[in-house]
């Protein structure tokens, strides 16, 4: 145990001595979560939408103000032929081209059915889906009002489903709620995959490694000295990410700190584990960094970081199963927003652990003293 | 029956595929002995050392360590030896003291002791002015002259120095062998590979390695009446010439 002391002074000293790391870890903590969450915003707001209409009647004029009145879309354009209207998409002006064609009014008092033709921009593909969803949904509402103004059959008009949207835990839908938990498991990431790696292959380039080897300093006592000093930074930054998001976005944690506490420690033991298993297995800084960051690219985007993971193949759950990353970002936002408690997340919990313990029982068997 | 000997090797072998980094070798180191373990670039040294410091496996033959076996009782012989690399290996962002302290704790020295015992070394070493400040902000010489003195610290039987005095000025060369001498006096066993060969006429005792092989081993003295030459330089040309491994 004495030894684990010295250790862990030595760790300690040299960190303090390595102002250029230090200050990054602090400093990742306050760029990411100030930055992210304001540039990234997936809420679409203004799609450019070029329209035709060809027919010119008083319901092709009442949808085309519905449109404009909406709050979603800017007209840029109102064109007589699809043609000259496409040329907007083109150009890179519009993302949507609507086209109402001629008797499009007629065909609605008659025979109650008529349609529309919607073109997107499939280059930038989100902006111009979600503009063509809002575009679905205004011309269903539509859709509603005609049935009940006209009244035109004998036979009545089928129920029409009225769905509405509540987003439960983020009212607003708005995307720093969905981020901010997600950053914070960023950082720990960061600091648990990278930066424990760098270290401990650093010691081998410079050669201290064959010096410790050389001691009779136990495998252990070697792993525990350098797993506890970026535990406890890792736990600080996570702290200090948990004051930002609370004095920068007012996000406070909807469940309990101790369960929140608990999740960190463990899913950053279990990446500690992870960039201690890299650099058992690499020769310099280069390959260990090359390594982490192949893995840790793999774990962002599997993870449900920045996409659901719902929404992946059966393959895909799988891999994001495997990455120790998709569980902590779920349970962290289900933590902060949803304020779930110990036990409706106890699952995730005993994954984290088995995590840690795989992650760091395989990188002390590999980490070899004497080859 | 080992009671005067430090390391005993018998048919020490390390084989790498089909490459015999360390063939067959055999000797045996006394103790407070100061052992040359010479060799030309590639020949095996290294490898040996490694294997005799608890670092690397030997593939077959046998050999103790201050008693111990270097296959079975790796952390045994750790706890015993000192070892000093061919890579400087203290901290560099660690000051003077801090690097004597770390060593000296993993080995198990109290505090107190090493207290008061690392002021000594420091006041020995002359480097008062210099305990506070990095090791990496001092000269070459003095760096190895301190990592000798950690790697004796803890008071091991045995040290191994690993071309402790390469890219070193003669005269620190010379004040480094005045240490050595120093710290044999007080029982240390010395084990040193070295390519400087008026170093090798220092040593008690000297083997050359020649292609993974020891082809030579007794005094200075001895060997260079075996081989009828002048100096050591000529004995060791003479044994090294036909090497057919050379550079690192």
């Amino acid at each position: 145990m004495t030894v684990l002391g010295f250790l862990l002074q030595k760790e300690f000293r040299q960190i303090r001595r390595d102002t250029t790391i230090l200050r990054i870890m602090f400093a990742l903590p306050v760029i990411q979560l100030i930055i992210f969450p304001l540039a990234m915003d997936f809420d679409v707001k203004s799609v450019n939408i070029s329209i035709v209409d060809q027919d010119h009647s008083t319901y092709s004029q009442k949808l085309i103000s519905k449109i404009a009145s909406s709050g979603y879309f800017k007209i840029v354009g109102a064109e007589t032929s699809f043609k000259k209207s496409l040329t907007y998409i083109e150009n890179g002006e519009a993302d949507l081209v609507m086209e109402i064609p001629a008797g499009f009014e007629r065909n609605l008092v008659r025979e109650g059915v008529q349609k529309i033709g919607i073109s997107v921009d499939a280059i930038n593909g989100t902006k111009a889906g979600i503009g063509g969803q809002y575009l679905n949904s205004i011309i269903a509402d539509f859709n509603a009002n005609i049935d009940v103004n006209v009244k035109s059959g004998i036979v009545p008009q089928q129920g029409i489903i009225d769905i509405t949207f509540t987003n439960w835990f983020n009212p607003r839908a708005e995307y720093k709620y969905n981020i901010v938990p997600a950053i914070l498991v960023l950082l720990l990431t960061m600091i648990g995959g990278f930066v424990t790696a760098l270290n401990i292959v650093k010691e081998k380039e410079v050669g201290t490694i064959e010096q410790i080897n050389v001691t009779p300093i136990k495998k252990w006592e070697f792993i525990l000295g350098k797993l506890i000093p970026f535990w406890i930074i890792g736990m600080i930054v996570f702290t200090l990410g948990l004051t930002i998001s609370w004095l920068v976005y007012g996000i406070i944690p909807a469940g309990s700190f101790l369960t929140l506490y608990a999740f960190a420690a463990v899913y950053l033991v279990a990446l500690l584990g992870f960039g201690l298993l890299i650099s058992t297995y690499s020769g310099n800084q280069v390959q260990a960094m090359f390594v982490a960051f192949f893995f840790i690219m793999i774990f962002i985007l599997m993870s449900g970081f920045f996409t659901s993971t719902d929404g992946m193949p059966g393959w895909g759950k799988v891999i994001s199963n495997m990455t120790p990353v998709a569980h902590f970002v779920k349970t962290d936002r289900m933590i902060i927003l949803k304020g779930s408690s110990f036990s409706d997340v106890k699952q995730e919990f005993l994954y984290l652990v088995a995590f840690a313990g795989v992650l760091n029982g395989w990188a002390i068997w590999n980490y070899r003293k004497t080859n | 029956m080992e009671d005067n000997k430090a390391i005993v090797c018998k048919d020490l072998t390390k084989q790498f595929g089909d490459f015999y980094a360390v063939n067959k070798i055999s000797f045996e180191v006394l103790k407070g002995e100061i052992f040359g373990f010479l060799g030309a670039n590639g020949a095996g040294k290294t490898t040996a050392m490694r294997i005799l410091c608890g670092l690397s496996f030997p593939s077959s033959g046998t050999a103790t360590v201050a008693g111990f076996d270097v296959y079975k009782q790796q952390e045994k012989i750790k706890k015993n030896i000192g070892y000093m690399s061919q890579k400087f290996s203290l901290y560099e962002n660690l000051t003077v003291l801090e690097n004597i302290e770390f060593y000296g704790g993993v080995y198990g020295v109290p505090r107190k002791e090493i207290k008061s015992r690392s002021a000594e070394l420091v006041q020995t070493l002359g480097l008062e002015s210099e305990a506070k400040k990095l090791v990496g902000e001092l000269p070459l010489g003095w760096k190895q002259k301190l990592a000798f003195s950690v790697a004796i610290f803890h008071k091991p039987q045995i040290v191994f120095l690993d071309e402790p005095t390469g890219g070193v000025d003669p005269v620190t060369r010379r004040q480094f062998w005045d240490m050595i001498y120093e710290a044999a006096a007080t029982g240390l066993t010395i084990f040193v590979t070295t390519h400087y060969m008026d170093e090798a006429e220092y040593c008690n005792r000297i083997s050359v390695m020649v292609d993974g092989k020891v082809e030579a081993l007794d005094s200075p003295a001895n060997l260079k009446k075996e081989f009828n030459a002048d100096s050591m330089d000529e004995v060791f040309y003479q044994l090294a010439r036909g090497a057919k491994r050379s550079g690192d």
